[in-house]
């Protein structure tokens, strides 16, 4: 849930990246904080284990700019995705303002991607949100892998409601900034129309 | 409500000011942090130079929420109240009012006892100033007054957000 704070004219919004093990969500941090302008960003927090896989999340504060006036300020985290770390997952997604939905474009993660984001649905459910009422976009990564599953069959599995989507390919940032600028720009929309 | 927006004003943001830069000579604190639960930085008083308050407050949220899950599994609401000791500087977190985490840095210029107890009273005074921040929020979103800076935003505004 967004701050507003008028005493500092700032406002902070929370983004989650989420979805199934490995497919990509932190490697979609570590892109955008090489490239972003030392000015506009903080510290890259990451909670990882040993092997590199996200223990609890992976955090990155960005500065986009002003918005009459106000200080925008955009929360990246990433949740972990391996199945058993469901009650973190929990967690992360407190307060959230917009979701970016992190699919493994391989054949063989099609399952993984399905139950991820049934996962994602309960799981804002049980903090009182829908997935269908908050700012939401997906992207379809690892398309540069040549056991990647056709577009249209990862449309049709996965973007049921009609979303924003991209590809992308998160090792060389292909559609990284294109899938957080689309999901920045919804969350604005939303505090916009909320506000009204 | 659990999901009101958190809207802080001028007014009440020096209300909180006030209590911990009070709170800061009364503990001997080194610094003070005012978090939000969703891990977003409220308000810091005194020595904080240096500190990357952003990912403490992150942070600081982050082991809330899992020492907060924790309880839960053990049949607790909560655990309000949480102390690290460190070889110099120690950490003092509480959870006031569910919503907001006090943190107290402190060093052997005080005492987790003094620490404690002047805690316990600047809680109670930050719970009342949040109580109030919150039923301001309720007021206006049920009546449909809250002011907001994005109300009257255009698209043309986002959009050159993302013009580099
Ligand atoms: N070929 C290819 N590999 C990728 C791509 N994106 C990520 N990877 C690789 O996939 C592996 C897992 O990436 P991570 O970013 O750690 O995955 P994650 O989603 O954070 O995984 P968890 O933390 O376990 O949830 C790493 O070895 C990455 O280099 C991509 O677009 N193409
Ligand atoms: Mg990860």
């Amino acid at each position: 849930m967004s701050f507003i704070n008028y005493s500092s004219r700032e406002i902070n919004c929370k983004i989650v990246y989420y979805g199934p093990g490995l497919c990509g969500k932190t490697t979609n941090l570590q892109f955008i904080y090489t490239k972003t302008n030392p000015d506009l960003k903080g510290k890259m927090i990451s909670l990882a284990t040993e092997t590199e896989r996200t223990l609890f999340f992976d955090f990155l504060p960005l500065a986009l700019g002003q918005i009459r006036g106000f200080k925008t300020r955009f929360h990246l985290y990433t949740v972990p995705g391996q199945v058993f770390y469901d009650a973190s997952r929990k967690l992360i997604l407190k307060g959230v303002d917009g979701v970016v939905f992190v699919a493994d474009s391989q054949i063989e993660r099609m399952e993984a991607n399905l139950e991820s984001i049934d996962n994602l649905k309960v799981n804002l459910r049980e903090q009182g949100y829908e997935l269908d009422k908050i700012p939401f976009v997906i992207q379809y990564n690892k398309r540069d892998l040549p056991n990647a599953a056709p577009l249209d069959e990862l449309r049709r599995q996965l973007n049921t409601m009609g979303v924003q989507d991209f590809e992308a390919s998160a090792t060389t940032g292909e559609g990284v900034f294109e899938t957080l600028k689309a999901v920045a720009k919804t969350v604005l929309s939303d505090l916009k129309r909320l506000s009204r | 409500m659990m999901n009101t927006q958190l809207v802080m004003y001028e007014e009440d943001f020096k209300k909180i000011l006030a209590v911990i830069q009070r709170l800061v000579r009364d503990a001997n604190a080194k610094g003070i942090f005012v978090v939000d639960k969703n891990g977003q930085l409220i308000a810091e008083a005194g020595e904080v130079r240096g500190i990357d308050t952003t990912s403490l407050a992150s942070l600081t949220a982050g082991s809330i929420a899992a020492t907060g899950g924790l309880a839960k599994i053990i049949g607790e609401e909560d655990f309000p109240v949480h102390f690290h000791q460190g070889t110099r500087d120690n950490l003092h977190i509480t959870l006031v009012g569910g919503r907001i985490i006090l943190v107290v840095v402190f060093d052997d210029r005080s005492s987790l006892g003094l620490v404690r107890l002047r805690v316990k009273k600047a809680g109670a005074e930050m719970g009342k100033i949040f109580e109030e921040i919150q039923k301001k929020a309720e007021r206006e979103a049920a009546t449909g007054t809250a002011k907001s800076p994005f109300a009257e935003i255009t698209d043309d505004d986002i959009d050159n957000l993302f013009s580099e």
